[in-house]
């Protein structure tokens, strides 16, 4: 069983998402959206929104590169394990109360405005409170770091994530003693990447970061030429 | 010089009636589905009144539009590239439903499947976004009707900026006009601007705006920074929707379908054609009051040899010239110089001009108060104040708006006088510096406003622009997923079924 979560559902839910994001796109990019409600409802929203989001994409952009970052690196630059593990906690913290913050307002938000709940999808509903849910178990995990701040347990899952990414058939081996909270914390992860193209979540794929650099203003559409 | 054309409309407010006409068209073509039920991509404001959504005239709040730089350069009031992504977790600029009204219907079905009670049933609107009961409606399209509601809230008008309003409140001096108002289709549109995905963009062979709805990602910057707020977010589908000049009429050379069901015959379609190179400057011009005159300095006369010449070059086609020299809105913008752009202040360079509406004579009860020169009423003294509609057309500039005026006042005294008395009386035409040939032609125009005269669209080049072996086998329009119904019951990507509105069975 621990071989099938941590070692085989992996790929799964990696692949659905590679998968399945792609076949949205292609085939149904009607669909492909924020998914806003602003519109409906301000209250709430701007607030919420920005601490959630920024909260949230400051933990991602942790995971990625606290987890995927070799070891040799981390001992090239001099950082201790202990140390690394510390800037995780604290930066990943203040992160996840952020998140949680904004996801609390947004969630009671979803379930409370007449507007917004009318207007909501199953879909819609779920996803906010299974990542609620995730950064509850996240912040809890903080909780078992500070008993062992060696930075020992968290290399385990570094060893597991980069493991999973070089295709080490041993990579769930490496978590098999690892504290439940993480092991929940890490099948619900895998499990929101599983559903992720089958939600809103896919307007992070989207993220007009080119805007930035696109030349001018202006968009004049010409098809002359085109054939 | 870089030659484009472009189906530009005017809107002769001077004829507008109110009839709503164009707004119910359009809605029932456009706009009768879930999630823009509250959108009108044309809708009638009566002025004064601050209009849908609420004060959408006033860009101290709501940010649309350009704004001009120390520098000189222009960026989208609602800030630079970057201001705007910073913003797109929460956009502090974009209007609630509320700002234009929740929209409603009422429980029609109550009325007879009541059961048999005291007092007669009641048919009580509820909403169409939450479901939920609706006890009391406190806004709702065009709320302002006909000067609805009090002064006090409607002088809060945007333009009457610089105006002494308060004597406008009173019975006897009050005055109204209607403004019908869709997409401007600009030629510097800040919708097109504020887009980061890109999803929006201005075809260069007839100058529409659109939105690809299938790359839209609903970051909703568009809404806020158009100035006119004639973008709308759907709230079903999660996508911006707006007007889309009624493309497909447009390509087969018909007009829009708010201009050809208009009765008082006030609308007019035809070609401009205009410089692209020129549009920076022109909407980058130091002052206000300047970007009228710029605008105008944008378009390019169709019957210049050079600029025929250099549109051949560009690729504009043979018909298309010919549309332009016989250009409805060439005439009024360009030649009698009675059309004017929206809120050119805004810097977005609309294409839908309007022609200022005369109105009664401020106290003509008063005999003799009335001041006349050679024959014709001075426009000071017209009920509607030169300043409201200046504010409106130019800027402030009252000079172009009086001069409008006067040449509509000329038209009408020349040609009472010719048609009743059967004298023609050049002096009057000379008087507003146009010609009696002109001012007849103006009058078969504007007064008879024949079809043909009204409406100059030539068909699109198909040609030029598509590639006839893509399009075999296509489906036309469709709502988004190319040709797919939809039919296969649920989806996998939660989109919705498309249902194609039907009529009722006998």
């Amino acid at each position: 069983m621990h071989q099938f979560l941590y070692g085989i559902y992996p790929y799964i839910a990696l692949t659905v998402l590679a998968v399945g994001s792609i076949a949205r796109y292609e085939r149904d990019p009607y669909t492909w959206k924020s998914s806003s409600s602003q519109l409906l409802r301000r209250k709430q929203l701007i607030v919420g929104s920005v601490l959630f989001h920024v909260g949230v994409l400051a933990i991602f952009g942790g995971h990625l590169v606290g987890l995927l970052t070799p070891l040799s690196v981390w001992d090239a630059l001099g950082v201790s394990h202990g140390a690394k593990q510390m800037i995780a906690i604290v930066l990943g913290g203040v992160a996840g109360i952020s998140a949680l913050i904004g996801g609390l307002m947004l969630a009671h938000r979803r379930l409370t405005d007449p507007r917004v709940r009318a207007t909501s999808s199953l879909a819609d509903t779920m996803i906010i409170l299974l990542l609620l849910a995730q950064l509850v178990l996240g912040l809890m995990t903080i909780f078992v770091s500070l008993g062992h701040l060696d930075g020992h347990e968290m290399t385990k899952f570094m060893a597991w994530a980069s493991g999973i990414f070089t295709f080490d058939g041993n990579a769930a081996s490496y978590i098999e003693d690892a504290n439940i909270l993480f092991k929940i914390h890490i099948f619900l992860g895998l499990t929101i990447f599983l559903i992720f193209p089958f939600t809103r979540l896919v307007h992070m794929l989207s993220a007009p970061i080119r805007y930035i650099w696109r030349p001018g203003f202006q968009i004049v559409r010409t098809r002359k030429g085109k054939s | 010089m870089k030659v484009r054309a472009q189906i530009g409309m005017v809107l002769n407010l001077d004829k507008c009636i109110g009839c709503h006409t164009c707004s119910v068209t359009c809605k029932n073509v456009w706009t009768s589905r879930d999630g823009v039920e509250y959108a009108w991509f044309n809708n009638v404001e009566t002025k004064p009144g601050i209009g849908y959504p609420k004060d959408w005239e006033n860009q101290k709040s709501w940010n649309g539009g350009w704004t001009r730089t120390k520098a000189g350069k222009l960026i989208p009031k609602q800030g630079a590239k970057w201001r705007i992504l910073a913003n797109i977790f929460g956009n502090p600029n974009l209007p609630e439903i509320d700002d234009y009204y929740e929209p409603f219907d009422f429980d029609y079905d109550h009325l007879k499947s009541a059961p048999l009670m005291e007092h007669f049933p009641t048919a009580r609107p509820r909403s169409k976004v939450s479901g939920e009961r609706m006890e009391k409606i406190e806004w709702g399209p065009n709320w302002e009707e006909i000067l609805g509601g009090e002064f006090e809230k409607r002088s809060k008008d945007y333009n009457f900026e610089g105006v002494q309003k308060e004597m406008y409140g009173e019975y006897e001096n009050t005055f109204m006009m209607y403004l019908p108002r869709l997409c401007e289709h600009c030629l510097n549109p800040t919708c097109v601007a504020s887009c980061p995905s890109g999803a929006i963009y201005k075809r260069e062979e007839d100058g529409v705006v659109l939105i690809d709805q299938d790359k839209c990602r609903g970051w909703r910057m568009c809404i806020s920074g158009c100035p006119y707020k004639k973008i709308y977010y759907n709230w079903e589908s999660g996508k911006s929707e707006k007007c889309t000049f009624c493309y497909p009429r447009i390509e087969s050379g018909l007009p829009t379908v708010c201009s050809e069901t208009c009765v008082g015959r006030i609308r007019y379609l035809g070609v401009m054609l205009y410089d692209a190179d020129k549009i920076g400057d022109a909407a980058s011009m130091g002052s206000e009051q300047e970007l009228y005159d710029a605008q105008l300095d944008v378009f390019l006369d169709p019957n210049d040899p050079a600029v025929i010449e250099a549109a051949r070059e560009s690729g504009v086609p043979e018909d298309w010239l010919e549309s332009a020299r016989k250009s409805p809105i060439w005439k009024m913008a360009m030649e009698w110089k009675i059309a004017f752009p929206l809120h050119p202040e805004y810097r977005t360079l609309p294409m839908v001009w309007y022609i200022p509406p005369l109105s009664p004579i401020q106290n003509a009860a008063e005999a003799g108060k009335i001041s006349v020169n050679n024959g014709m009423p001075d426009v000071q003294s017209l009920r509607i104040p030169v300043r409201y509609l200046a504010n409106m057309l130019t800027a402030g500039d009252e000079a172009p708006v009086v001069s409008a005026l006067e040449r509509m006042l000329a038209m009408r005294g020349y040609m009472r006088s010719k048609l009743i008395d059967g004298v023609v009386d050049n002096a009057i035409a000379e008087q507003v510096g146009m010609t009696p040939l002109e001012v007849e032609d103006m009058y078969h125009v504007m007064s008879i406003a024949n079809y043909e005269d009204r409406f100059v669209v030539p068909t699109t080049h198909r040609e030029n622009v598509e590639d006839a072996y893509d399009l075999r086998g296509g489906c036309g329009f469709t709502d988004g997923n190319q040709c797919s119904t939809g039919n296969s019951g649920k989806k996998l990507f939660g989109s919705r079924k498309f249902v194609v509105p039907q009529e009722a069975a006998e």
